[in-house]
């Protein structure tokens, strides 16, 4: 009975499956979709498409075939410990998908705890958060992250996102903070509050799915310069280390012997610049389906 | 204007203990002893071991050892590095490379980048706009070192047309390659932004005004939209000059010039923690001190952000 009279929500929700529903109809939507759906499922089980040509173990490496060009059975050929280049590829899909996604959900979290407290309690609980935030923007991305992975024992996916996460949570927080703060000043908002809703209800119930969509454009986004900046951590010799399978790693491998061998460096290449694109696009797409300014 | 500065560089000194905070605490508070790390395989004695810690003052509290890092950090001391010398000399002398090099790509961001963004807004639809806006997208999704070593292969390997690496053949020679590549995700940014404020910008009431009133195309797009759609730019602009320094780390490893990210890069590759930590620890306050300055420009340039 109360939920009938308090659900107010479901205009609201109806408008947004509308939105997806015509979100889900562009070819800026559905092609970068379906490249993600793939690369999940390589991620999920690499060895289902590691052994389409036959050689289906990154590790099995025979030195002698040491950076030979693509042949019959390894389309990508050998990299330099002569390892086969495709299964590496695609065992190396993996660790990039993980620190992405792994990351943006990690700082996700954070930034809408901490932004949706600053933005609806106020006073010292905000300036606090606030202050926390100019702090962690202060740090230049990628240095703050040397500056922390130089230090960690061990580097490995799970540390790595950790870290990642520590430097990319507060843009995320100022932008929940600002939408929240949005979101409270609503008449319905103020209905609920009149109603004598609690505070987790009110947050829960009316503000946050009503504040999320631009965070949530943005941190799709986030997932591909995440996945670049490992890669790019990774190169500097402070990111992943062997024996962990990566873009990042078969790409500083590639480094020294690429131009002999440039299909070292052109695979894992394409694949991290086609993952990183298809999430670009999709986050483009989406900011533009729930910016009402856009809307046709 | 004379509140906004005083509450800016108030703001500056909250996040500079902030930030140098989170640094010492990650780094130099982590469990671990930096002793042992130090002597590694040898065994030392006990009055040894006390010697050091007295050396490094470690027996101090964390606050004091703080503040202590905080007065180095003040007076241009940023530790030393394994063989002994200070890091605060290396950056002294790697410095002007590296600001030469953010420079000379800020300048090619902000030349093709606001010359494309405009180029693509008045050429909207079309398959110039179309082009532009795919290899931005394209550019922004391949990691820079891969651009890096790529262009060094094409330019300066196959074609031979640029140095290959080092900084023999001086300005601008040995840095057009690195430079634009540094630039490359920045401008892609600028253009950007700079396309859809023009856009937005064409459909105003006072650029239908200056039509009306017959001005030329180009006084139009020059005077009027021009200076109200530059301010998304300039501010990107602004801040990414610290982002620029922070990507000289990658970039000056590949081609090999004696700057201050070489200097990182090779750190990290020797796997020289204390001189990492110092060489970042001066990029970070030299991005801050760059934000703080911007702002302040910002705030000159726009009357209502000035309140």
């Amino acid at each position: 009975m109360t939920d009938a009279l308090f659900d107010t929500a479901t205009p609201a929700r109806r408008a947004a499956r509308g939105t997806w529903r015509r979100v889900l109809r562009q070819p800026g939507a559905f092609i970068p979709l379906a490249v993600l759906a793939l690369l999940l499922v390589i991620a999920a089980v690499p060895a289902l498409f590691a052994g389409i040509f036959g050689n289906g173990d990154p590790r099995v490496c025979d030195l002698g075939n040491s950076i030979k060009g693509p042949e019959a059975g390894h389309p990508f050929g050998f990299d330099v410990q002569g390892c086969d280049v495709y299964a590496n590829v695609i065992y190396g899909t993996q660790s990039s998908i993980i620190v992405g996604v792994l990351t943006t959900v990690l700082a996700l979290a954070l930034a809408v705890t901490l932004g949706t407290i600053a933005g609806t309690r106020g006073g010292w609980a905000d300036a606090l958060i606030s202050r926390l935030t100019d702090v962690f923007l202060g740090f230049p991305f990628l240095l703050g992250a040397i500056v922390v992975l130089n230090s960690v024992p061990e580097r490995n996916v799970v540390t790595v996102s950790l870290v990642l996460a520590l430097f990319s949570w507060p843009l995320l927080a100022r932008l929940v903070r600002s939408s929240v703060r949005g979101v409270s000043q609503t008449e319905y908002v103020l209905a609920a509050r009149t109603m004598g809703l609690g505070w987790w209800r009110v947050v829960t119930k009316y503000i946050l799915p009503n504040s999320l969509a631009p965070v949530m454009v943005v941190a799709t986004i986030m997932i591909g310069s995440v996945i670049v900046s490992e890669s790019s951590l990774t190169y500097l010799g402070i990111g992943l280390q062997s024996p962990a399978i990566s873009w990042g790693l078969q790409l500083a491998s590639a480094q020294s012997k690429f131009q002999l061998a440039p299909h070292l460096l052109i695979y894992p290449s394409i694949f991290l610049a086609v993952t990183v694109l298809s999430v670009i696009v999709l986050g483009d797409t989406l900011r533009a389906a729930f910016d009402p300014r856009r809307r046709s | 204007m004379r509140m906004a500065v005083a509450g800016r560089i108030l703001e500056l000194v909250i996040v500079f203990f902030g930030v140098t905070f989170v640094i010492y605490a990650l780094v130099f508070a982590l469990p671990g002893d930096p002793i042992r790390a130090l002597a590694g395989e040898r065994p030392l004695s006990e009055t040894v071991i006390a010697n050091i810690r007295a050396q490094y003052h470690l027996d101090d509290p964390l606050v004091v050892q703080y503040f202590r890092y905080i007065g180095g950090l003040l007076t241009g001391d940023f530790g030393t590095n394994f063989a002994g010398r200070p890091v605060g000399d290396q950056l002294a002398r790697a410095w002007p490379v590296t600001l030469v090099l953010a420079l000379s790509a800020w300048f090619l961001e902000i030349v093709f980048g606001i010359g494309l963004g405009i180029l693509a807004a008045l050429r909207r639809g079309t398959w110039i706009d179309r082009t532009i806006l795919v290899s931005t997208v394209l550019a922004t999704a391949v990691p820079i070192f891969v651009v890096g070593v790529s262009a060094q292969l094409l330019f300066g390997v196959k074609w031979g047309v640029l140095p290959v690496a080092g900084d023999k053949a001086g300005w601008p020679v040995a840095f057009i390659l690195p430079a634009a590549v540094i630039a490359i995700y920045g401008l892609a940014v600028v253009s950007r932004l700079m396309r859809s404020s023009v856009i937005e910008s064409l459909e105003t009431d006072y650029v239908r005004t200056a039509r009306a009133k017959g001005l030329s195309s180009r006084r139009v797009v020059s005077v009027h939209v021009m200076r109200n759609s530059a301010i998304p730019a300039v501010t990107f602009l602004a801040t990414d000059f610290g982002y620029l320094l922070g990507g000289t780390v990658i970039v000056e490893g590949i081609f090999n010039l004696p700057g201050i990210g070489n200097l990182l890069f090779q750190a990290i590759r020797t796997h020289e923690g204390p001189t990492v930590v110092g060489i970042s620890t001066a990029l970070i306050l030299v991005f801050l001190l760059t934000s703080v300055l911007v702002d302040l420009l910002h705030a000159a340039l726009d009357p209502r952000i000035r309140r």
